[in-house]
């Protein structure tokens, strides 16, 4: 008789190579402590703002527990291709040039998954979101990260991709502003950018998730450069920008073979996104654009205070141009990433994610999100000078 | 409004450090700023916003419809600065439709507040008539919400 297989065979070795996230790790060791002040969240402090949960709860009085269209309800995507316009000015057709996903994690996925072919190569920016790489990997293209650098302020310019770019790259993968570093990129960033991935042919895939949370700078979008709606596919969603982490809402505008492709996966694979968050959604992007400005002005004054008071301490940490992340350098402490933020966590009880768990090149920083209440942000900068004060 | 007036609108008691961080400009400026603000009138005072509701002290709130005749020259000015004068009023204000005057009164009983507009309120001349609606609960004040929402959950950690 040979050897039966243990449960451990059954994985597939392209999943079982993969690491956890080291997020995960993180908050094992944080959810056994008390008394901890977070800043180590990648959601909004806020609640969703009071008529967008009502729109739900009417559409739930009112009967929707159905499921929608593969694409996502019209009346939705309508909503997603004027606010699209609207907002970057960018005309998509709410006919089959949009799809609804289960938040914009699933947008990038069904995005990989519906270009990449083994062994492609795909290019993106780190530290980046735990997601890309895996992503990447899941669907047997090879992930290629190009490091972003503080004496930039984790911008990304044409020359820091162009060395990477080989016959076998296919995708460019972009995320500004960026989760973890904060970063985001100049209109001459993006030219650049643009002309390269028109050069050598690459597909951009922007997530723009963190875009409504960008402070000093016009909002603009690589796909409306010339030349680049075509090979765009823009990703955005609701999380970030109406605080609705939970109703798992993101969308996908592209040309229509791309949205028919990614269309295809998620109808196998998800069928379509939530109805209530689909409802929810409609009264967000119609009427919701207040909120968003109230909720950047808030973030805003955060931003400025956190930053101030990290460069206070001694923490060298450029000031951040959107989404909710403070990302100082740890590096002249003499500790590693893993260790200040372990002994920070031990000594003082605030817990900040150590840059490495965005990838090795986030080896020296530290991700803080303001996205907690003042008073809380205020408390842990006092803890961490404190704790600073004491190396 | 002005970023400085906004944060002491929703707390007052921020100090001044914390608001130049916030701001992005000097303690200097954001002190020379108030101070300014307080001398020109447009910050009139500083005070607690108390849930009322949660301490044992009798009070009773009313809100008062009046209607009265307006006057040539004056039009509803003269009445409705005498009625704002009297210390139970709390709030006063000239309406559109089928009142003039929505009155805020505070007093320790119902008696007291009747007392108020049997014998004060009414009796002035030029009102015409009154229309009283004790209050029975405080859902919200000036914009703050009388019951806080249960704190849900969130994780610890996330990316």
């Amino acid at each position: 008789m040979s050897d039966s297989k243990s449960p451990r065979d059954f994985v597939a070795r392209h999943v079982s190579g993969m690491p956890r996230s080291g997020i995960r790790d993180f908050f094992g060791m944080v959810s056994t402590r008390e008394g901890v002040i977070s800043l180590s969240i990648g959601e909004p402090d806020f609640v969703t703002p009071w008529h967008i949960r009502e729109a739900a709860i009417w559409a739930l009085e009112h009967g929707a527990t159905t499921y929608t269209s593969n694409l996502g309800l019209l009346r939705l995507r309508r909503a997603i291709t004027n606010y699209v316009k609207r907002s970057y000015g960018l005309e998509y057709s709410h006919e089959d040039e949009a799809l609804v996903t289960v938040g914009v994690s699933e947008a990038l996925d069904l995005a990989i998954r519906a270009v990449v072919e083994p062994g492609d190569e795909v290019i993106y920016h780190e530290p980046c979101y735990v997601s890309y790489s895996p992503v990447i990997t899941l669907a047997f293209g090879k992930p290629v990260a190009v490091a972003t650098k503080r004496e930039n302020d984790f911008r990304l310019r044409r020359e820091d991709i162009e060395p990477v770019v080989t016959d076998k790259s296919k995708v460019l993968v972009l995320n500004f502003p960026t989760n973890p570093t904060g970063g985001v990129l100049t209109r001459e960033d993006m030219e650049g950018i643009a002309a390269l991935a028109c050069e050598r042919d690459l597909l951009v895939i922007s997530d723009e998730v963190y875009s409504e949370l960008t402070y000093d700078s016009e909002r603009i979008s690589i796909a409306s450069l010339p030349g680049m709606r075509e090979r765009t596919i823009f990703l955005n969603g609701l999380s970030k920008a109406w605080a609705m982490t939970g109703f798992r809402m993101g969308y996908a505008c592209a040309p229509p073979v791309l949205v028919e492709a990614m269309m295809k996966i998620h109808q196998y694979s998800m069928l379509c996104a939530p109805i209530l968050s689909q409802e929810a959604s409609i009264e967000a992007l119609k009427n919701g654009d207040g909120d968003v400005q109230e909720m950047r002005e808030a973030y805003d004054l955060r931003r400025r205070y956190i930053h101030g008071a990290l460069n206070e301490m001694g923490l060298s940490c450029h000031l951040p141009g959107g989404a909710f992340y403070a990302f100082p350098y740890i590096g002249d402490t003499g500790l590693s990433s893993h260790e200040f933020s372990m002994r920070l966590l031990e000594e003082e009880n605030v817990a900040c994610v150590p840059g490495t768990a965005f990838g090795p090149s986030g080896e020296g920083y530290l991700r803080c999100s303001y996205a907690t209440a003042m008073d809380e942000i205020q408390k842990a900068m006092e803890r961490m000078q404190r704790f600073v004060a004491s190396l | 409004m002005d970023k400085l007036l906004k944060l002491l609108k929703e707390n007052a008691l921020e100090t001044p450090e914390n608001l130049a961080k916030m701001l992005g400009v000097s303690v200097e400026d954001v002190k020379a700023r108030i101070a300014e603000y307080e001398q020109t009138g447009i910050i009139c005072g500083y005070r607690a916003v108390v849930n009322e509701d949660q301490l044992d002290i009798e009070k009773v709130r009313a809100v008062i419809e009046v209607k009265i005749t307006p006057e040539r020259g004056g039009g509803y000015d003269r009445i409705a600065s005498r009625i704002s004068r009297f210390s139970q009023v709390d709030s006063l204000f000239l309406m559109s439709g089928t009142y003039d005057l929505l009155v805020f009164v505070v007093g320790r009983t119902l008696h007291e507040v009747a007392t108020f507009v049997n014998e004060q309120l009414a009796t002035i001349e030029g009102v015409l008539s009154t229309t009283t609606h004790f209050t029975l609960k405080t859902y919200k004040d000036q914009g703050v919400l009388m019951k806080i929402e249960d704190d849900h959950e969130r994780l610890q950690v996330t990316p």
